[in-house]
């Protein structure tokens, strides 16, 4: 298949309708940093804290300029063979053996045989760059923080001049630069080095607006009244003191589940019935439960 | 929330008005009034890149300058990229970029918040500011004493108490301190490294024979690789710390220049990030001073918060990877015991070891009676003393013994 450029859209105002047609919204500071990251071609550095959106956005994104994702997930100890390639040598132990039954066995021709891309399993960012000869996709580098230091190192040389080196088999270039998303939950400093090469954006929650918006967009079974009551309350369990905080994901299940209960308003009683829903840590249940829950009911219907 | 940037909030957008300089791109005006923004982020200490300055005024073209708010973005995106730095540069930002603004500045004129004032005196380059560190006579001119070698005489004794130090003594034990070794205990970390002994590493193994024709020539082989376990030091700096509090940070500056991975914390009524300031050159000075305002402020100890915003707020950043954790305070505590206990046993739960170290334990006769310290023992693996360098010198010995994987790492790396 022959190269087919990206349409990247015209303005931030057309790039925030697309995003609003595959049902994100995006704010105005969030639609210029991604318009920035399209047009300087670098990758998209988004924090925040869990559960704000930002791996959906790459989603999104993807959806919006009609090309593909590919994901990559960070944890420690990620190394070459996760994330760029890795030989599959059951296979190619497999193969020597059936070389070996066919026909004698010429070392030099086998060692060539083997080494061919039949064999090779192509991990995340060796497939970004592959997939740029049909059309840049989007590169979802996801809690880039879970990686170490090391995987750090090699992805800022990745995203310098995206290309692969294997041995065996030569350079692979990207024909353009995939679209890449990097996001972290911050749970350690991303070195400045890899953050300053990107355009950065720091997600917050969003505010009751916003989040309605989402609500409705989303749980469309919940009533105008239940998404209101919902995103006022979740709202206000944002400004409690709690070790972890509700994130937009956990309104929507939540809004969700009150759905599915058949219930139309919050009650005290409902709410402490599934508080499990919107929090996950004990010791954040047992601090809201009951009275606090309460004073939050009062004000949210007040 | 009492400290910047756990919650999205403080990073809202600033409401903006309507109009802005209907400038044409690439405007010599517009370039350097960017030029100018630059180097007032830069003075507040924001890291700009010069490449990132390139691509803000490239970017203009395709965002235009007519929206306010679209400037700020763009700007925003392209030069900042700390969470904690874009209070400061949306303060500098109103600053530099009033509507129709004139270009008149008056540095420093950021809020005398406690970071703007570290942010300035950790800049080498700009002598006026440092001024205001001057004012602390005392360390000063001791410290000045010994740049000129006053103090090389000084013999400092091991076994003395730090509280009955005198001045030279205090600066000869700091410069001591911050020569000393720490070797923390190691982890084993999920990433793999060649070794002669270890599990057989399958895929070379398979990639350096295959290239053979298969046959196993070589066995290679492949361990975990280790790392120092990291460091959390939480340190009390309330007045009944007073005469101990210079020699702490003393020790968290040496505990962070040798440790690869260390993050201090002062707390009195409040808790505060220190690590970055610990580690630099001026940076002891800058701590000390905060330390003095924290005594200004007064009103003891209460630990129990302290901890609280620790695990709530700074916990999920900090504490990975297994660390040890190192309290350092006297234990008397004006907050509630119960909560203390509470937050202690969180604490506990999600590191490798939580050592108390306690200045008062060296002094002969002293029983931790205070309900804080009570209350806190049943949760705390070690509670040792830290009054005189022997003290330190034996947790530095005990810290390497700690946590080596293999005999007796009862909790998760």
């Amino acid at each position: 298949m022959s190269h087919a450029p990206l349409a990247i859209p015209p303005s931030v105002d057309a790039l925030q309708e697309a995003l609003g047609r595959e049902q994100y919204i995006a704010e105005r500071a969030l639609a210029v940093s991604v318009y920035l990251a399209l047009r300087l071609k670098r990758p998209l550095f988004l924090e925040g804290e869990a559960g704000v959106g930002k791996t959906e956005i790459a989603k999104v994104l993807a959806a919006a300029l009609n090309t593909s994702l590919i994901r990559l997930q960070c944890y420690e100890g990620l190394d070459v063979g996760q994330a760029v390639y890795e030989w599959n040598y059951p296979r190619q132990l497999l193969e020597i053996r059936m070389i070996e039954i066919a026909r004698d066995l010429d070392r030099a021709v086998a060692a060539h045989e083997l080494f061919t891309e039949t064999f090779l399993i192509k991990r995340p960012l060796l497939r970004a760059i592959e997939e740029t000869r049909q059309r840049a996709p989007v590169l979802l580098i996801d809690e880039i923080d879970r990686a170490d230091e090391e995987f750090e190192g090699y992805l800022l040389e990745f995203l310098s001049d995206f290309q692969v080196t294997i041995p065996e088999l030569g350079t692979i270039r990207a024909t353009e630069p995939p679209i890449v998303v990097i996001t972290s939950n911050r749970t350690r400093e991303v070195h400045d080095a890899l953050k300053r090469r990107c355009v950065y954006s720091w997600i917050p929650y969003p505010d009751f607006e916003k989040e309605y918006r989402i609500v409705r967009a989303k749980v469309p079974g919940a009533s105008e009244r239940l998404a209101r009551q919902v995103t006022a309350f979740v709202q206000d369990l944002r400004t409690a003191d709690l070790y972890k905080a509700a994130g937009i994901s956990e309104t929507l299940d939540w809004a969700a589940a009150l759905v599915a209960l058949d219930r139309d308003v919050l009650d005290q009683h409902v709410i402490d019935e599934t508080l499990g829903i919107l929090l996950k840590n004990q010791e954040d249940i047992d601090a809201v439960r009951g009275e606090r829950v309460g004073a939050m009911l009062a004000r949210v219907l007040a | 929330m009492a400290s910047r940037g756990s919650l999205g909030s403080d990073a809202k957008e600033p409401h903006e008005p309507e109009s802005f300089e209907p400038n044409e791109p690439h405007e010599p005006r517009l370039i350097s009034n960017f030029l100018l923004f630059g180097r007032v982020l830069r003075a507040a200490g924001v890291h700009v890149h010069r490449e990132r300055m390139v691509d803000a005024i490239q970017a203009t073209e395709w965002i235009g300058v007519r929206s306010r708010a679209d400037v700020r973005a763009t700007l925003s995106a392209l030069l900042v990229h700390r969470h904690e730095d874009l209070p400061l540069f949306n303060e500098a930002f109103d600053l530099v970029f009033r509507a129709h603004g004139s270009s008149e500045l008056k540095l420093p004129l950021f809020s005398l918040g406690e970071r703007a004032r570290i942010v300035m005196n950790r800049r080498a380059g700009a002598p006026q500011r440092l001024d205001v560190e001057s004012e602390s006579t005392e360390s000063d001119a001791a410290s000045a004493a010994f740049a000129i070698g006053a103090y090389s005489t000084v013999e400092v004794s091991r076994t003395k108490d730090f509280a009955d130090f005198t001045a030279a003594e205090l600066e000869a034990a700091r410069r001591l301190m911050l020569r000393m070794h720490w070797h923390p205990g190691i982890r084993r970390t999920r990433r793999w490294q060649r070794a002669t002994r270890g599990d057989i590493d399958m895929p070379r193994l398979l990639r350096t024979n295959l290239m053979r024709g298969g046959e196993l020539i070589e066995l290679p082989r492949r361990v975990r690789r280790e790392a120092p376990r990291p460091i959390v030091m939480l340190a009390d700096v309330s007045g009944s710390m007073d005469r101990y509090s210079r020699m702490l940070l003393a020790f968290a500056s040496g505990l962070t220049r040798s440790a690869r991975q260390v993050e201090s914390f002062v707390f009195a009524t409040r808790l505060t990030r220190v690590s970055r300031f610990v580690s630099a050159a001026t940076g002891y000075r800058v701590v000390s001073r905060m330390v003095r305002d924290l005594h200004d402020w007064g009103g003891g100890t209460r630990i129990g918060e302290a901890l609280r915003t620790f695990n709530t707020t700074w916990a999920r950043r900090v504490m990975r990877h297994g660390p040890v954790v190192l309290i350092v305070s006297d234990g008397w505590d004006r907050g509630d015991p119960q909560l203390l206990v509470r937050e202690l046993s969180r604490l506990g739960r999600r590191c490798s070891r939580l050592i108390w170290l306690n200045p008062l334990l060296g002094s002969a006769g002293y029983e931790p009676l205070t309900r804080g310290m009570q209350a806190a023992l049943e949760h705390i693996d070690d509670f040792m003393p830290a009054h005189n360098l022997r003290s330190l010198e034996d947790l530095a010995t005990h810290l390497q013994r700690l946590g080596r994987p293999h005999h007796g790492d009862h909790r998760h790396t």
